[in-house]
C-alpha cells in the first residue's frame, strides 16, 4: 500500500504524493474559498447593514416638512434641513468651479504636454515636481486642509468663516481627485486620434480641445461628478472654515452649514439623532445616486473609446 | 493666430499644473509658520512626550493623542487588513464575474459613505453595543468602538489598491504553478501571493495612512478625552474600551476658538500629523515604486 502514488524526496524529508493527499489539499482549499467567500459576503453585508440602518431610521423623521423649512435650533435639533441643502449646492457649486478647470487644465498639461519634455531639462524637472505634488496632496488628510484654509483664508486673507473660504479650501482637497481622475480619461484616448489630427495640419491646442477633449468626456465628466461626492461627504475640512451657521447665506463671503456639517452638530450637539439619520439617509441617496452616475460614464467611455 | 492661441493655451495649462505644487507649498509654510511658537516655546520634548494638554494652564503635551492615534490605527488595521485582503483575494482570484460586479460597486459605494454618517452609526449602533461589556468606567465611546468603525473606512483603500496588485501578478506565474499541479489555493498562497506582496503591503500601507487622517468619525465615537489609553480595569485588554483623542480631533475640536500659544499648539499638531502621514506615504510609493521595476 506504501507506494500508492508518487513518492518526492526532498533533504531529509519524503513527500508522498498519494491521492489522499490530494484530497486533504482539495480540503485545504474548500476551507479557505470558503473564507474568502465570506470576506466578500462580509464587506456586502457591512454595507448593507449600515445603509439599510441610516436609511430605515431617517426615512421615520423625512417628510416635505423636514425637506423644506430651514433647521431652528433648540436642544432637540428642531426644524428641517431646507437650508442645509441649498448650502451644500452653494459650496458645491463654488468649489467646483474653483477646482474642475484647474484640475482638468492641470491633467491636460501633465498628459499632452508633458510628454514631449524630454531634452527640456528646466521643464521636465518641472512637471516632475508637479507629479511630486499631486501625489502628496492626495495622501493629505482632510483635517491639514482644513487647518491650512483656517490659516490661509480665514484668517490671513480676512475672508473668515464662509462659503469662500471653505470653497477654496475643499478646491485644494480635490484638485488631485480631479486630476489624477482626468488623466487616467485622457490617456485612455488612443494615440492615433492625436496623431490622425496634428497630420491634418492643427496646432496642437487645436488638437486637444477638437480632439482629445472630447473623446475623454465622459471620463473628464466622471472626474467632476466624483468631486461632487466628495464635496457632499466632506466634513472635516468645512468644519474649520465654513463657520457652522444654519442660516441660508446671503453672499460668498458669510458661513453656512452643509449638509453633512448639519448631521454633525445635530448628533454631537444636541443628540438629535433622528434627525441625524433623516439627514444621512438623504446624504446616502445621493451618494449611491452618484455612484451610479459615474458606472454609466465609465460604460460609456469605454464603449466610445472601444467602438471608435 | 492659431500659433499664439496654442502658445497661450499651453502657458495657461502650465499655470494651472503649478497650482498643485503651490498649494502643496502653502500648506507647508502655513502650517510650519503658525506652528513654529509652539515648537520654539513649548520645546519639540515637551510637546512630543508631555502627556499634559490643559490649554487653560499653557500645558500643550500632544503625546496623549500621539498615542491614541497610533493606537486606533494599530486595531483598526488589525480588524481591518485580515478582511480585506481575504476581500481582495476574493475579488481578483476567486468570484465568478457576476459575484464580482455585486462586491466591487459595494466596495466603492463602503468608500464613498461620508465618514460623518460612519460616525453616526458608531454613536447609535456600536457605541450602546460596546457599553454592555460589564467594565466600570466603560462609556461605550473609546478605541473599541473608533476602531471598528475605522476598520470599515479603511477596507474599501486596501481591498482595492490590494486586489490591483493580485490582478498585476502575470499570467504566467499563475499557469507555471498550476501546471505543476498545485490547487489553485495552493497557487494563490505559494505564487500569487508572494508576487503581489510588495503591492500588497502598500496597500496596507496607504490604509494606514488613511486611518490617521480620519477626523469626524472619531471624534463621534473615540470620547476625545485627553488620557494616554490605559486598562480600565486589572485585564488589561480593557485598555480597548479607554476613551482617547486623535490628532485629528485635537486639531477639529479646539482650533475654532484657540488663539494665541494654544492656537500655536494646534499647528503643530497639524505640523506632526502632516509629517507621520508623509512618511506612512513615502513608505508606501517607495513599495509601489519597487513592483513596478
Amino acid at each position: 500500500m506504501q507506494d500508492a502514488g508518487w513518492r518526492i524526496e526532498h533533504r531529509d524529508r519524503t513527500f508522498v504524493l498519494t491521492t489522499s493527499n490530494l484530497a486533504w489539499r482539495h480540503f485545504a482549499q474548500r476551507v479557505a474559498f470558503a473564507l474568502l467567500w465570506l470576506a466578500g459576503i462580509m464587506a456586502v453585508a457591512v454595507l448593507v447593514v449600515v445603509v439599510a440602518y441610516v436609511v430605515l431610521q431617517g426615512v421615520k423623521v423625512i417628510n416635505p416638512e423636514f425637506l423644506l423649512t430651514p433647521p431652528r435650533g433648540g436642544l432637540s435639533g428642531e426644524g428641517g434641513i431646507s437650508t442645509t441643502v441649498v448650502t451644500t449646492l452653494y459650496l458645491v457649486l463654488l468649489t467646483i468651479s474653483i477646482a474642475a478647470p484647474l484640475g482638468v487644465g492641470a491633467a491636460i498639461y501633465l498628459v499632452e504636454y508633458a510628454g514631449q519634455m524630454q531634452g527640456q531639462g528646466r521643464l521636465a524637472y518641472l512637471v516632475g515636481v508637479v507629479r511630486f505634488g499631486v501625489e502628496l496632496l492626495a495622501g493629505v488628510p482632510s483635517i491639514i486642509f482644513g487647518l491650512f484654509g483656517y490659516a490661509l483664508f480665514v484668517t490671513a486673507m480676512h475672508l473668515g468663516f464662509s462659503l469662500l473660504s471653505a470653497a477654496l479650501a475643499g478646491a485644494c482637497l480635490l484638485l488631485p481627485v480631479v486630476i489624477r481622475a482626468s488623466e487616467e480619461a485622457l490617456r485612455a484616448v488612443p494615440r492615433s486620434f492625436r496623431e490622425g489630427s496634428l497630420a491634418l495640419g492643427t496646432t496642437q491646442w487645436q488638437t486637444v480641445w477638437g480632439v482629445v477633449v472630447p473623446a475623454a468626456l465622459p471620463g473628464i465628466i466622471t472626474s467632476v461628478v466624483l468631486s461632487v461626492g466628495r464635496v457632499i461627504s466632506e466634513t472635516a475640512v468645512f468644519y474649520v472654515t465654513l463657520g457652522g451657521s444654519y442660516n441660508l447665506p446671503r453672499s460668498i463671503l458669510s458661513g453656512g452649514r452643509s449638509m453633512a456639517l448639519h448631521l454633525y452638530y445635530l448628533a454631537m450637539d444636541t443628540r438629535a439623532f433622528e434627525k441625524a439619520m433623516g439627514t444621512g439617509a438623504i446624504l446616502i441617496v445621493v451618494i449611491v445616486l452618484i455612484n451610479l452616475i459615474i458606472n454609466f460614464l465609465s460604460h460609456r467611455l469605454a464603449a466610445r473609446l472601444g467602438g471608435a | 493666430m492659431r500659433y499664439i492661441v496654442d502658445r497661450s493655451m499651453r502657458a495657461l495649462l502650465l499655470v494651472s499644473a503649478l497650482v498643485s505644487i503651490f498649494v502643496v507649498f502653502l500648506i507647508l509654510v502655513f502650517t510650519l509658520r503658525a506652528g513654529l511658537r509652539a515648537f520654539r516655546e513649548i520645546g519639540l520634548v515637551d510637546l512630543l512626550m508631555g502627556s499634559v494638554w490643559r490649554p487653560g494652564q499653557e500645558q500643550y503635551g500632544i503625546l496623549a493623542m500621539i498615542v491614541g492615534s497610533v493606537f486606533v490605527t494599530i486595531l483598526a488595521v488589525a480588524w481591518g487588513v485580515p478582511l480585506s485582503l481575504m476581500g481582495a483575494i476574493f475579488l481578483a482570484e476567486v468570484a465568478p464575474a457576476w459575484v464580482r460586479s455585486v462586491v466591487r460597486p459595494a466596495v466603492e459605494l463602503l468608500a464613498g459613505i461620508p465618514s460623518v454618517v460612519y460616525g453616526l452609526f458608531g454613536m447609535v449602533v456600536l457605541v450602546p453595543l460596546v457599553r454592555r461589556i460589564p467594565v466600570p468606567g466603560n462609556t461605550g465611546f473609546g478605541l473599541l468602538s473608533a476602531s471598528i468603525v475605522l476598520a470599515v473606512m479603511i477596507l474599501p483603500t486596501i481591498t482595492n489598491i490590494a486586489e490591483d496588485a493580485i490582478r498585476a501578478v502575470p499570467r504566467e506565474y499563475k499557469e507555471g504553478s498550476l501546471a505543476l499541479g498545485t490547487t489553485h489555493w495552493q497557487t494563490i498562497v505559494g505564487v500569487i501571493l508572494p508576487a503581489a506582496r510588495s503591492g500588497i503591503v502598500a496597500a496596507v500601507i496607504l490604509g494606514v495612512g488613511r486611518a490617521l487622517g480620519e477626523t469626524m468619525a472619531m471624534i463621534m465615537v473615540i470620547g476625545n478625552s485627553v488620557v494616554v489609553p490605559r486598562p480600565l480595569a486589572s485585564n488589561p485588554l480593557t485598555i480597548v474600551l479607554s476613551q482617547a483623542r486623535t490628532l485629528t480631533g485635537n486639531i477639529a475640536v479646539e482650533i475654532a476658538y484657540a488663539t494665541g500659544l494654544h492656537e500655536s499648539a494646534i499647528f503643530a499638531t497639524g505640523v506632526v500629523l502632516f509629517v507621520l502621514i508623509i512618511v506612512v506615504n513615502s513608505l508606501a510609493r517607495l513599495l509601489m515604486r519597487g513592483r513596478r521595476r
